[in-house]
């Protein structure tokens, strides 16, 4: 059942591909129907999750595959290399609760992508080729449990975004496409090598061939000493996490490698926004959690307070960039900067409520910023323009689009009974509880009050008062003397159409649903989080010395 | 004056001669293909372009089968210590036959070759020569025949290069690839004469013999491995011996810029690692050897040049050939990554790397010779907007170049990933070198990628009305090297095994 969510994305790109080119609807419907399909894969995995299974790492002695669900485990390379013994790959993936809330949430966003992608005219074909190419790697490296599996994945990644950014993006795609085409792969680099080093220091337990497996790698008691990531080797190890970091800091993004992001959102058409906002900077905060902490549990202990800075600079940088843009979508981007902060900074609390705060913020960011680049991109649809400033008085007249900005904008900024405050309280309660991240966490609470300004600030310049003189809109009024307002060159309808509806209510509802009631997600979390930070703590990362 | 050789002598050389003939006969086939494609270049009359093509294409086919006889035969050492049969020599046969069947599945496609005055005349026959060249380069085991087998490979490709008359580039490049492959071949055979000089022996494994018995003087051996370098290096076109390539790449008719670039290279990487594995002698440790340190230093250093220098200077190319001239000045660094490690998994790694870079390299080159055929043209600026006019080619151009970046999921990614795995496999030894390999890989990407980027992401500025059409077979082809890149990619197992197999010849030589 995983295989097939995971690809059944590019099932459809194939048929996509023998669709002619000029039969964009069939294409668009295809699309769609491949992520509905997906969608419904997810809840049915979802329905399926056994939440007291933890996951993370195989039990001493245990099953070799460890607590994980809906395992599919194919051998898939096998070598003879002599003096290094066999060299195996598997197709292994499987679900923990770290995994299954990405699952659900790049399901999710799929759905929501492919519907925002609706509007795209020009080369329709290979748009959802690529985009569905591009879902495909997203869902594979969230259920890869082999790091070579994860690697494929991983890399698979760029370039159809590469591409979707750089053909159907703004006037300056081209540079934004390169930049974040040369940044990941600076990362992923580095990554290829520390996975060349585990896979040299690291043997199954129960062959005792050396592995690619996350789950081996994850216990500290497969490593070979001796070997150049093996225990004892401090400062090979030290590098290693060091450049593993980096590769998925860079992803995440964080301060100071974060600059790709926000040309790569103001280029990038809607849906792709969505997508990179919704799942892929997912991707680096989950990698950490999976990968990069519970391999070098010792060094992330040494690290912590690190990392945490790193996540408060992230959150109060991101909100001051964010307090000074002009662009409503770089306004946003900046957020996302300072929101994948918060995920830094529950992490680096190395607890249980910081850990669960940090995977239910992933998620809960997921939601919100996919409803966010949605409700920039409605705006841009109608003025073709950003500009916060050329704007003013919008509520009086797309009061259905004032709404939903209003939930959106309040749930970024952390407002009780909305899904974003229960994650940001949970990494506060994390951050402030550990003895290492409490003074971070005291002066990252500055971040929510520079996050509240420029989220009121924006709203108040664009929805309340009255329209500004230089405003993109003309108004009219009719013979009743209502007012009402057009864009130039919009023929649609003003206000939100079904099709943005579609989109917008069920994130909407979701969002509200989940700050009143979160366990339906963070009960699927617990186990395995809990689960995590014993891996990670000091007593399991002893061992390794 | 030599003395007659008495009866029994002469009939005991005859039958070493028979009995190695016995071993030698894929290279006896395609010297006799090589004469029938001269005598049917004279025999048929009119446009016999395309019948001589079909004509190499199927008796190159043809060899196929006598090399898979060989595998039945025992690995043996013949005609006096010059030739050897062995699993290293087989997977190079297969290799060079198949790069030469691609050549000249190109050479079919490239108008501008076809559009001559004067037809093809003997040019398969010429890169039939070179195949056989190649093969014995990849199997002599004696100084002499080694260099009598490059020099084969060298007179046929000097010819090829130049073989546009009319093109000034062409004949530009044909005279530099002379001088400098003279110059180089005359300080080869510098290099052979010391290495005589010091064991009196011209056997490869007689050397090594002599060597670990008698000792050495350090300093005419660094001499001398300095001189057989300089000589391989050229052939393999690594810094600092590279300075023929780009403008030969650039002037040679586009397949067989391909040709020498695949083919030719790889010969001299298996010539290097039958010199390097077998006539230095190694100590069990390979790296405490005085002499090993020699060859390891200098060839990381020019592993190291090779990698900075190809990567960096393509940035900077504006003609599509010269670009991927530079980029196989960058993938000789990194082929010679795996052979600086001397052992099992970093020789098979750099077979497998080759296999990798013959399908994508001769695919790029491909899908140029396509795309010139159209626009007439290998600027860079003229790629603008093609991705459009001709999806599959671009396509599969970009998975191609991909695979140069050495991104998954593609062939060239598990060529990368085995050679970086043999380096880690030494442990922290060889880290600074996969460091530069990753980094310039990083680098390489820029220049690769700027092609696809001319092709998808700008629009051409010129409106052209003729919407270019390819060729049913050539989409065929196309699509089958860029599926094969693909393939490979994710199921590389057949491949990688049979390319362990073949670098299990060494067996003791490596460690």
């Amino acid at each position: 059942m995983l295989s097939l969510i995971v690809f059944l994305p590019i099932i459809a790109g194939l048929i996509i591909l023998a669709v002619p080119a000029s039969q964009k609807q069939a294409i668009r419907i295809v699309s769609l129907l491949a992520a509905v399909a997906q969608g419904v894969l997810a809840v049915l995995i979802w329905r399926q999750y056994d939440p007291t299974m933890a996951g993370i790492v195989a039990a001493p002695g245990g099953s070799p595959v460890g607590s994980f669900q809906l395992i599919e485990r194919i051998p898939w390379i096998s070598l003879n290399l002599g003096s290094f013994g066999p060299l195996t790959i598997e197709y292994f993936i499987g679900v923990d609760g770290l995994s299954i809330t990405m699952v659900i949430l790049t399901a999710l966003i799929s759905i929501i992508g492919i519907l925002s992608s609706w509007p795209i005219q020009k080369q329709v074909k290979g748009y959802f080729i690529l985009f569905n190419l591009l879902s495909t790697a997203m869902m594979g490296c969230f259920v890869a449990l082999d790091f070579f599996l994860f690697y494929v994945f991983w890399e698979v990644m760029l370039l159809p975004m590469y591409f979707l950014i750089g053909i159907w993006g703004g006037p300056n795609r081209e540079y934004a496409a390169i930049k974040f085409f040369l940044y990941t792969l600076f990362g992923s680099v580095f990554m290829l090598l520390v996975m060349i080093g585990l896979y040299f220091s690291v043997v199954d337990p129960v062959t005792g061939n050396h592995t690619f497996s996350l789950v081996a790698m994850a216990d500290q008691h497969n490593y070979v000493a001796g070997t150049i990531l093996g225990p004892g080797s401090v400062m090979w190890r030290y590098a290693a996490f060091i450049v593993l970091f980096v590769g998925f800091a860079i992803k995440v993004p964080m301060f100071p490698f974060h600059t790709w992001l926000p040309d790569a959102h103001v280029e990038a058409p809607t849906p792709i926004s969505v997508i990179l906002a919704g799942v892929l900077l997912k991707l680096g905060t989950y990698g950490m959690m999976r990968i990069n902490f519970p391999l070098f549990p010792e060094v992330y202990q040494a690290g912590m307070y690190v990392i945490g800075i790193f996540g408060a600079i992230n959150i109060i940088y991101g909100a001051f960039c964010a307090l000074a843009q002009q662009d409503l979508k770089k306004m946003v981007a900046y957020s996302s900067i300072s929101h994948m902060g918060y995920v830094l900074l529950g992490m680096a609390a190395g607890n249980s409520e910081g850990m669960l705060g940090a995977l239910y913020q992933m998620f809960n960011h997921g939601t919100i910023t996919a409803m966010l680049f949605l409700l920039v991109g409605v705006i841009y649809d109608r003025a073709h323009s950003r500009q916060i400033e050329k704007f003013g008085g919008l509520a009086s007249y797309m009061p259905v689009y004032a709404g939903i900005v209003t939930v959106a904008w309040f749930a970024s900024l952390g407002l009780p009974g909305l899904s974003g405050f229960i994650s940001e309280a949970f990494v506060f309660v994390g951050a402030f509880t550990a003895p290492v991240t409490r003074p971070i966490a005291m002066v990252s609470v500055l971040g929510i009050v520079f996050g509240a300004a420029y989220l009121l600030w924006s709203l108040q310049r664009m929805f309340l008062g009255k329209r500004r003189p230089d405003a993109l809109y003309e108004l009219e009024k009719d013979e009743h003397g209502h007012e009402h307002i057009h864009f130039h060159d919009w023929n649609g309808k003003l206000d939100l159409d079904a099709r943005e509806l579609t989109m917008l209510i069920p994130l909407a509802i979701i969002v509200i649903a989940l700050g009143i009631y979160p366990m339906p997600i963070m009960g699927m979390l617990t186990a395995s989080i809990n689960k995590l930070v014993t891996v990670l703590a000091p007593v399991a990362s002893a061992a390794v010395h | 004056m030599f003395a007659m050789p008495s009866g029994a002598e002469i009939q005991s050389i005859i039958g070493t001669l028979r009995f190695g003939a016995g071993y030698f006969i894929p290279e006896l086939y395609l010297s006799a293909l090589f004469m029938v494609l001269i005598i049917l270049d004279l025999v048929l009359g009119g446009r016999k372009n395309r019948t001589l093509a079909a004509a190499t294409i199927i008796g190159l086919l043809g060899s196929f089968y006598f090399i898979f006889q060989q595998h039945a035969l025992p690995d043996a050492e013949v005609f006096f210590g010059m030739y050897a049969l062995d699993r290293f020599g087989i997977f190079f046969k297969y290799f060079f036959v198949l790069t030469g069947i691609l050549s000249v599945v190109i050479s079919m496609e490239d108008e501008q070759l076809n559009g001559q005055d004067a037809g093809v005349g003997e040019y398969y026959a010429l890169i039939v020569a070179m195949v056989v060249g190649m093969m014995m380069m990849a199997s002599s085991t004696d100084l002499l025949m080694m260099f009598l087998a490059m020099e084969l490979v060298g007179l046929s490709a000097y010819v090829l290069t130049g073989y546009l008359k009319n093109d000034q580039r062409s004949s530009e490049a044909a005279l530099k690839y002379l001088v400098y492959g003279a110059v180089s071949s005359g300080m080869l055979l510098y290099g052979f004469s010391l290495i005589y000089g010091l064991t009196a022996q011209t056997n490869i494994s007689k050397i090594c013999m002599e060597l670990t018995q008698h000792g050495y003087d350090p300093l005419v051996m660094i001499l001398a491995t300095l001189l057989v370098m300089a000589g391989l290096g050229y052939k393999m076109g690594a810094v600092p011996f590279h300075f023929w390539s780009p403008d030969v790449y650039e002037g040679a008719p586009t397949p067989i810029t391909a040709y020498l670039s695949t083919g030719s290279k790889a010969a001299g990487f298996a010539l290097l690692m039958r010199i390097f594995f077998v006539a230095v002698p190694h100590v069990s440790e390979g790296v405490e050897d005085m002499l090993s340190i020699d060859w390891l230093t200098i060839m990381m250093i020019i592993s190291a040049a090779s990698m900075i220098y190809g990567n960096v200077v393509a940035i900077w190319q504006k003609n599509v050939k010269r670009l991927l001239a530079y980029s196989s000045i960058a993938h000789a660094g990194y082929l010679l990554l795996g052979i600086i490690t001397m052992d099992k998994i970093g020789t098979q790694a750099v077979l497998v790397y080759l296999a990798g870079y013959l399908l994508m390299n001769i695919g790029a080159f491909y899908v140029v010779v396509l795309i010139s055929n159209k626009t007439g043209s290998e600027n860079l600026d003229d790629y603008k907007g093609l991705g459009r006019k001709m999806p599959l080619a671009g396509a599969a151009l970009t998975v191609f170049l991909i695979s140069l970046v050495g991104l998954p999921p593609t062939f060239g990614f598990i060529g990368k990933l085995m050679i970086f795995s043999a380096l880690i496999g030494k442990g922290d030894l060889f880290m600074w070198l996969a460091l530069v390999g990753i980094l310039t890989s990083v680098i390489s990407l820029y220049y690769y990628m700027y092609i696809p980027l001319n092709m998808f992401l700008r629009e051409s500025g010129k409106s052209d009305a003729g919407e270019p059409r390819i060729g049913m077979v050539s989409n065929i082809v196309t699509a089958v090297l860029m599926i094969l890149t693909l393939y490979f990619g994710l199921f590389f197992q057949p491949i990688a095994q049979f390319a362990g197999y073949s670098a299990s010849m060494f067996g003791a030589a490596l460690n």
